[in-house]
């Protein structure tokens, strides 16, 4: 058995620093890179999957994935009174709405009388309102919070998946893509 | 009133941060020798004040005082007192406020106790602390002031998470925050040796405590809260993988091979730059853990409060803390590599084994955890999830397990396996059995190389202890023994979860009988109960065991108000040889019930290894403590008889 010679070349001592300054470049280009909304879901291009959710409201009807088909293209959005974006995203889906655009909205795990005040203080844009009390179509759908926004093609296709708020800034992203859900 | 002396003593402490750090520099480089006796006392009080304000939050929470922004947007008034209390750490703000509390204290605590090195070292090692804590309350100060103030005052909170409404919160994260900022010490003692040039033994021994009791914390850290997880989110899963979780392990790997560099260094002088080294690494995972979970620039299922500004701070803070210690590594490392030689078949040579395993788990946990980042900015989105984890990570760790197998027989500088060829053959032996018996059980390769692994190990943790009088073996070395055993059990417990779990979903209408492994279940009945704040379905289940008198389980699907969540709370029925876990899922259209039934083979065994491993931590401190103290007696009685002679 020889003995092992554990003195390293002296270069090897700056081996750390090089490695830890390409993980700050690394860190520092996921922090500068604006937030990739897009996902390559793979419900993406697939029919939208059954459901049929009982009214959240009372002055809005449920939502069922029959009734997403024929007609236009159209907004699923998946919101909850309990999530701070959603608010925040209130006014740009208002307006869409206000664009013509059919929104349809799924409340998560959400209460009546805290949904009533939500959309009584935020707007309510929406046609038709599902109460998904146990995340099923949540999950049904491959979203994993919220708020998150689909685009409903007049076949009942999922064409698109935002994760996230709709940003005031991405509401002609938005149209653009809901117009091509068109054809 | 108290957010207000709370923010003045935060103030005060950096302050003095400030001045631990500029007199320390100062009478280091030899120009003001007057500041030298300050840094110590100035450090103490730095500690006490950064506590005092730690304090004047709890009791703002406690007392739910509106005014006050986190206040008023982590907390409500009829939330249970305990989450009122423990919700002071449950976000952003009052987490960064404990992180800076630990280290505070943690810095005046070796200010106070720490005697042995030469007082350069020391002065440097506590400029080095207020360094870094300077920087965090730079944090505190400019970007998450935890007690900003609100004008109007608001009627009432937003709420706690649900989800963090749990005694888990209570312990959990403060047992990890001690964990990761403990780590703090190690950093700053690795820099002040640097800075000196003093890495020797005496170095390895101040340090060692401190792992030893981070490393305590983090174990019990990272096992309650994979208990807290596997019971509270209802996954039936004990570890996903998860950034926030991997935030966790990295550091802990790292304080692990810190460890037993460290017990080398202590006692042979060896392994001298490489000790170093990990006490840089291990408190830079903490802060890379930090920044990543509060960064939000990995997906994560912990949903934390997330800013890119804080983000941009914590990884300028990280790029200065780490890059500074990396530099001064790279400058003087050179000169210190220089210690005992030994063989390759000896204690320390496995010691090494165990390191180079462990820093390449850490390695592959690291690139697993990033590798999504680096993708991403290569324009892909993915996820890397237990398929890339698992065989990757055993990669290491089943090399390294079997090396703790005979590792602690061998003798310190040179060995020869002969000597210890009984030792070898059993484990070996227990080893092959143990594969075979897996092979013709027909169990999947990495539970087969768990649970053989699990069994050789649980024997040869206990082979140290052979031929000695058990009443004078020492401390630490029970210490040893109790954490590698413990490794055993936790090992096996995984190992069964893996390859013996049986999983049912069912829809059940109350009477319906459901079976699930050895288990025979009946659906009782669903009635509405109400807590403090939410309301429950809860489900009245009989689950019998083969046969057995029936227990009655009780899982809840509970509906929380504020803010607006439904969490289930799992039912667990925990026998010798495993745990029933039972979840209350939806009503199905037609009146059914679905059932989510997991049984369980000796999955406690996982935590009950964890909780094993921190033990044999804790007998190890004691002993090094123990035996400190004794050296310290005797060195002052020395010295106080001299002083008797010289009169």
């Amino acid at each position: 058995m020889s003995a092992p010679d554990l003195k390293p070349a002296r270069w090897a001592m700056w081996l750390p620093l090089t490695l830890f300054i390409g993980f700050v470049a690394l860190f520092m280009s996921g922090l500068l890179r604006p937030a990739e909304r897009e996902i390559k879901s793979a419900m993406i291009g697939k029919p939208l999957p059954q459901f049929d959710l009982p009214a959240a409201v009372a002055d809005r009807p449920g939502l069922s994935s029959a009734q997403m088909q024929g007609g236009q293209p159209r907004l699923l959005n998946i919101f909850a009174s309990w999530c701070v974006p959603c608010a925040a995203e209130a006014p740009v889906l208002a307006e869409l709405a206000a664009a013509g655009v059919e929104i349809d909205g799924v409340a998560i795990r959400d209460q009546r009388d805290d949904l009533k005040a939500f959309l009584a203080r935020n707007g309510n844009p929406y046609a038709r309102i599902g109460a998904d009390d146990v995340s099923a179509v949540q999950f049904a759908l491959g979203s994993s919070g919220v708020p998150e926004s689909f685009i409903i093609d007049a076949k009942g296709m999922i064409r698109y998946q935002h994760i996230g708020e709709i940003r005031a800034d991405q509401l002609p992203m938005i149209l653009a893509k809901l117009k091509e859900a068109q054809q | 009133m108290i957010a207000n002396l709370g923010l003045a003593a935060l103030w005060l402490a950096a302050a003095l941060a400030a001045l631990q750090l500029v007199a320390g520099a100062l009478a280091l480089g030899g120009r003001g020798q007057d500041f030298a006796g300050i840094v110590r006392p100035v450090a103490v009080i730095q500690g006490l004040l950064a506590a005092a304000a730690m304090i004047a939050l709890v009791v703002l929470f406690c007392q739910t005082d509106l005014s006050v922004k986190l206040v008023a947007s982590n907390s409500h008034s009829s939330k249970p007192l305990l989450y009122k209390f423990a919700g002071s750490w449950g976000n952003h703000e009052g987490s960064m406020l404990l992180w800076v509390t630990i280290m505070g204290l943690a810095g005046g605590f070796v200010a106070l106790v720490e005697r042995r090195l030469p007082e350069r070292t020391m002065l440097a090692t506590l400029a080095g602390q207020a360094f870094v804590s300077l920087g965090f309350y730079a944090f505190l100060l400019l970007a998450s002031n935890p007690f900003e103030r609100l004008d109007p005052v608001p009627v009432e909170g937003m709420g706690l998470n649900p989800l963090l409404q749990d005694p888990g919160l209570a312990f959990h994260p403060p047992t990890l925050y001690i964990g990761y900022v403990g780590l703090s010490i190690a950093f700053s003692f690795a820099i002040g040796a640097l800075i000196t040039r003093e890495v020797g033994p005496a170095f390895a021994r101040a340090m060692r405590p401190w792992v030893l009791g981070s490393w305590i914390f983090l174990t019990l850290g990272i096992t309650a809260g994979s208990y807290w997880a596997y019971y509270e989110l209802g996954w039936g899963g004990w570890w996903f993988w998860d950034p926030v979780e991997n935030a966790s392990l990295m550091p802990w790997l790292a304080a692990t091979a810190l460890l037993h560099s460290a017990s080398v260094l202590a006692s042979r002088n060896a392994l001298r730059a490489w000790t170093v080294m990990l006490g840089v690494v291990a408190f830079s995972m903490s802060m890379v853990g930090t920044f990543l979970v509060r960064s939000g620039i990995l997906t994560s299922v912990h949903a934390f409060a997330v800013d890119p500004t804080r983000g941009s701070f914590i990884l300028a803070l990280l790029a200065i803390n780490i890059g500074a210690a990396l530099v001064l590594f790279g400058l003087r490392a050179a000169s210190v590599t220089e210690g005992e030689q030994f063989a390759v078949t000896s204690r320390e040579g496995a010691l090494v084994f165990n390191n180079v395993m462990l820093t390449g788990a850490l390695g592959i946990v690291l690139v697993g955890t990033l590798y999504p980042l680096l993708a991403e900015s290569m324009g892909q989105k993915v996820s890397v999830g237990p398929p890339y984890f698992n065989p990757a990570t055993a990669m290491f760790v089943v090399p390294m397990l079997a090396v703790l197998a005979v590792g602690p027989l061998l003798r310190w500088r040179r060995d020869r396996l002969t000597r210890i060829r009984r030792e070898v053959a059993v484990a070996a032996g227990l080893l092959l059995g143990g594969l075979a018996v897996m092979v013709i059980k027909g169990v999947p390769l990495l539970p087969m190389l768990g649970l053989a692994l699990a069994g050789m190990l649980a024997v040869a943790s206990l082979l140290p202890l052979r031929g000695r009088k058990l009443r004078t073996v020492k401390l630490p070395l029970w210490g040893m023994v109790a954490a590698h055993f413990g490794v055993a059990v936790a090992l096996f417990g995984m190992a069964c979860d893996s390859a013996f779990t049986v999983e049912r979903l069912v829809a059940a209408r109350v009477g319906d009988k459901v079976a699930v492994g050895p288990w025979q279940l009946t659906l009782k009945s669903i009635q509405p109960i109400a807590g403090p704040n939410w309301t429950a379905l809860e489900a009245g289940i009989e689950a019998s065991y083969q046969g057995a008198a029936p227990d009655l389980l009780k899982p809840q699907a509970r509906q929380f108000w504020t803010p607006y969540q439904s969490t289930n709370e799992s039912a667990l029925d925990t026998r010798w040889n495993g745990q029933l876990y039972v979840v209350l899922g939806e009503q199905a259209g037609d009146g059914r019930w679905q059932l989510r039934l997991w049984w369980k083979p000796f999955v406690p065994l996982i935590w009950y290894g964890g909780i094993l491993i921190a033990l044999g931590g804790v007998l190890a401190l004691l002993g090094r403590v123990v035996s400190d103290l004794r050296r310290i007696i005797a060195r002052d009685k020395i010295a106080w008889r001299r002083e008797r002679q010289g009169r």
